[in-house]
């Protein structure tokens, strides 16, 4: 069994249900309303809609990621894979379907909040796809190996964000600082050092992730 | 013991005796920087501690042994208890110093994202059940974490710009105590750290043998 098959057996089962993807949807409407709604007729400065844009990314994130091995525990199926696949297996599909997830998620937000909040006007394009591309990465690789945590622990709602925001804070922040940057329309090569940071995360993330999988898989 | 009464019989002798109790303080912090002798090795006890969870949580996954778990947990429990105080140490130093309890200092910032990852261990912890599902989880988690602590403690501090000694705006390129810390001030420095550190053992192997105790009269009592 391949990954790519397994992110098909997902990928089908979720366009059958539409779990995730509906419940990702519901949460972005929510929190860029909720956002809305706080500000009312105040104007809120450049950095400000800069970072809150990460605020809606992370909230959306939280809600709909940790489906991918929360569902293989609720529906019974977690032994039978454990039985055809291998564990990087498991871990590389899984995490190509949080990928696609995430992508999707941040195309949407990107499109509805530059639409919502006329301060989010990005001026170096180039430094904010980037940044936008591997912070994509950081969040699916963390949220992924969070989720196969929460999924074997009991309580399964309530802890995902708790676990997840200290590992993904480093990320936000620095998501955040490069945000602010390509906002004030500073050239990639000026902050070649902080591209090289979130990178140097995603590898880190995922090289651990591939690392651990191993033993919260194995019962 | 001797070594006060050795003190104490060659003050009298020695050419420049003033020099012993001469107690310069850092110019630029005044009084203020006598809560160095306790913020710093705190905020060193927890960093430690963190670490000796860790390299537990790498033996209990390679040995299976709920010992080391144990072991782990204690350490985790006592770096919860340091990383608060060095927090409180710090906003304290703070407010004397920078004019306010907290200001998103990057190293604030990173004490305050240790004390996160203490807490989402231990609601980790009090969420499952089974122990030894339990041990796997916080290990696992607790190395994902130990990966992220580079980037909080020794990374971003240096890259962005704060107010601590050693950020990236900082001309003095050093931690206060390599060079404006006069002799004396350093020595005491030094011990507090190190009293600090044997305290901090002292602690950890008491906590984790009763640990042990508590299992084993657990086991027998079942």
């Amino acid at each position: 069994m391949k990954a790519y098959h397994l992110f098909r057996k997902d990928l089908f089962s979720e366009i059958r249900n539409r779990y995730a993807i509906n419940s990702l949807a519901m949460f972005i409407i929510v929190t860029i309303s909720v956002i809305l709604f706080s500000v009312g007729e105040e104007t809120i400065s450049d950095y400000l809609s800069g970072g809150l844009y990460w605020v809606v990314v992370f909230f959306t994130g939280m809600s709909g990621l940790a489906r991918v091995f929360v569902s293989e525990e609720e529906r019974g199926t977690t032994l039978t894979l454990q039985l055809i696949a291998r564990p990087e297996t498991v871990l590389s599909g899984k995490l190509i379907f949080n990928l696609v997830l995430t992508l999707a998620m941040n195309i949407v937000i990107t499109f509805l909040y530059s639409a919502l909040f006329p301060a989010f006007v990005i001026k170096s394009l180039m430094l904010f796809f980037i940044t936008f591309i591997l912070g994509t990465l950081g969040i699916a690789i963390s949220s992924t190996i969070i989720a196969a945590i929460i999924s074997k622990a009991g309580s399964k709602g309530t802890l995902y964000p708790v676990l997840s925001f200290p590992i993904l804070l480093p990320l936000i922040l620095i998501l955040i600082n490069l945000t602010k940057i390509s906002m004030d329309g500073t050239p990639f090569g000026e902050a070649i050092m902080d591209v090289l940071f979130l990178a140097s995360y995603d590898v880190v993330m995922l090289s651990v992730s591939y690392l651990l999988f191993d033993f919260i898989w194995k019962d | 013991m001797s070594y006060v009464i050795i003190a104490g019989i060659s003050f009298p002798i020695v050419e420049k005796p003033e020099a012993w109790y001469h107690f310069p303080l850092i110019p630029g912090l005044g009084e203020n920087a006598k809560i160095i002798f306790f913020h710093v090795p705190t905020a060193w006890i927890t960093v430690l501690a963190f670490l000796m969870s860790t390299i537990f949580s790498i033996k209990y996954l390679r040995k299976k042994d709920l010992d080391d778990d144990g072991k782990s947990q204690t350490a985790l429990e006592l770096g919860m208890v340091f990383c608060i105080l060095a927090t409180v140490t710090g906003a304290v130093w703070a407010k004397f110093t920078w004019g306010e309890y907290w200001s998103w200092d990057p190293r604030q910032t990173s004490i305050f994202a240790l004390l996160l990852i203490y807490g989402a261990l231990f609601a980790l912890r009090s969420a499952v059940e089974n122990e030894e599902k339990r041990a796997t989880l916080s290990a696992v988690y607790s190395i994902i974490a130990f990966v992220t602590v580079p980037f909080f403690v020794f990374i971003m501090p240096r890259i962005m710009k704060g107010l601590h000694p050693g950020s990236a705006d900082d001309t003095n390129a050093g931690p206060v105590v390599n060079f404006k810390m006069n002799s004396n001030m350093y020595l005491v420095f030094v011990l507090s750290v190190v009293a600090f550190t044997i305290l901090y053992f002292w602690m950890w192997r008491v906590g984790s043998r009763s640990l042990n105790i508590k299992e084993k009269l657990l086991k027998n009592y079942r």
